[in-house]
Formats: structure tokens, sequence, C-alpha cells
């Protein structure tokens, strides 16, 4: 590879280091729109199953 | 098309699940156009030499910063209007990224400011009115996870993020109204751009990208918040079902 194009006279920290924290920063909102949605079907799941369960230990004790 | 069909969650979640895919395609195709140009054609800048190559992602990241907020008000204002939930969801979906494009715009900014200016930061205005732009959209989040009940937190927020709308014109008329160390705009609707025109391309390209990204997180984080708060309802089980 073309060690200039790194270097970028000089200023390549700065402009790599621009580069690449905006590219971390859109990889961490990702995760963290996953996470949330996974969390989200979770709980949405968990209720469900809750309600099932009651609905089951209404039936057998009328 | 109704629009007040489509301002129902029971068939705004489908769509925005057809949508998203699109947008998010579309960002990453003129991104890496847009990268393309920035770091390929576009020639070294003869002032500020390589270093300048940061504005392709510092303007259309401040660009994105003011409008996010812009937008977000408006559907903020909608929501405290006409009690529409859609439009109060859409307005928490699109803090998260419009304070991702804030930090972005402060960051690359520093970055630049260095060896340009030979400082990362000064308390001018318009870098200090970012910031507090910042703060905006932290402290709008803060106050609606903050709440336990989402229609109160919705009218809170909504307070709140109106309230911080007089920020945005300070934002961008700040280097006009004021001498300050942050140069004025490279482009503006009346004069002629002040620079090359690849650089200019490279610029517009990775707006359109940047803006087809926070499309794309934003119908998909509205879709999250949409089965936080609606999971209690029949069409939604139904339609997570049908996405499995």
């Amino acid at each position: 590879m073309n060690t200039d194009f790194f270097a970028l006279g000089g200023h390549g920290l700065y402009v790599w280091g621009s580069y690449l924290v905006t590219a971390l920063v859109m990889v961490v909102e990702i995760v963290l729109l996953r996470h949330r949605r996974r969390q989200a079907v979770e709980i949405l799941q968990q209720e469900a199953e809750l309600a099932e369960e009651i609905t089951k230990s209404n039936e057998s004790t009328s | 098309m109704n629009f007040y069909h489509y301002a129902a969650p029971a068939t705004f979640y489908p769509l925005a699940g057809k949508l998203w895919p699109w947008f998010a395609a579309i960002a990453a195709l003129l991104g890496l156009i847009g990268l393309y140009i920035g770091f390929v054609v576009a020639p070294t800048d003869a002032q500020q030499g390589e270093v300048y190559r940061v504005i392709f992602i510092h303007v259309p990241a401040a660009w994105m910063s003011m409008f996010i907020y812009l937008v977000m008000a408006g559907y903020c204002a909608l929501g405290l209007a006409f009690k529409t939930r859609l439009s109060a969801m859409m307005a928490s979906a699109l803090a998260p990224t419009g304070a991702m494009f804030t930090f972005v715009a402060l960051w690359t900014g520093a970055l630049w400011g260095k060896p340009t200016w030979g400082t990362w930061w000064a308390w001018d205005a318009r870098m200090t009115s970012e910031l507090i732009l910042l703060f905006l959209y932290l402290g709008f989040i803060a106050l609606q996870s903050a709440i336990e009940d989402p229609r109160r937190a919705d009218r809170a927020g909504a307070v709140l993020a109106l309230v911080g709308v007089v920020n945005i014109p300070i934002i961008y008329f700040s280097v006009k109204w004021w001498n300050t160390l942050h140069q004025g705009a490279s482009v503006s609707l009346t004069a002629a751009p002040k620079m090359a025109e690849t650089m200019l391309w490279g610029m517009l390209i990775m707006a359109l990208a940047a803006w087809a990204y926070a499309i794309a997180m934003s119908l998909l984080r509205v879709r999250a918040i949409i089965i936080e708060r609606e999971r209690q309802t029949e069409w939604l089980v139904e339609a997570l079902e049908a996405e499995r």
C-alpha cells in the first residue's frame, strides 16, 4: 500500500482519527439499536407467556 | 395515499420495516462514493493541505445535527397539538441519531481545529452553541427515560425540545452575528461555493449518505419503540410472528 495515502502529509492522525471515531460511534449506535429491539421483543414474549399461564391456571381452578 | 392511515403505529410498523433496508443500502452506497471522491478524486487543498478532508464528515454531520433537531421538534409540536402517538415516537427515535451526529461534528471539528487553528477547542459562539445542542439532545433522552408514563414523558420531552429550538438559528447564524474563530459557511444558497467542484460534490454526496443513514436509523428505532409501547396489542404479536 502507498504509505503517503495514510500519512496524508503529516495530518494522518487528525484525518483518520476523525473517520475512525465516526465509524466507531455509528457501529455503537447500530449495536445499541439491535439490543433495544431484542430487549423489547423479549419483554413482550415474557408478558405473553405470563398472560397465558394466568389464563391456564384460571381455567384449571374454575 | 392517506396520511392518517400511516400515522397509526399498526400500519407504520410494517411500512418502516419495508423502507429501512432501502435507506441503509443508499447510505452505504453513497457513503462509499463519497469516500472515494473525498480521498481519491478530490485534490489536496492549496491552503490547508490534507487535513481539510475532515470536512467530508464534519460539514454533513453538523448539518444533520441541526436538521434532525428541527425535524424532532416538528414531531414534538405535532404530538403536543394532535396527541398523535406516532409523532411522539418519531421524536424519541430521532434524538439518539441527532446526538450522534452532534458528537461527530464536535469531535471532527476539534481534530481539524488543532492543526489548522492551533487549538482543539475555543469557547466561540459556533462551538459553544453546538455543544449546547449536544446537551439538549442528551437532556431530551434523559428526561424521557426518567419519566415512567410514556404520555407524560412525551409531553415533557416535547416542551424541552421546543424551547431548545431557539438554539438552532443561533448555531446557524453564529458565524455571521459574532466574530467567531469558526469560519463562515462553506456552502451557501445565495453565493457561489468557495471550494473546488470535486470537494463540493464529495461533501454533498456524504451529506446525502448521512441523510439516508439517519432515516434508516430512525425507522429502525421507531420500530423498537413501537414494540416497547404497543406490546399489549394483538396486531403487534401478529406482525412479529409474520416477520419470523
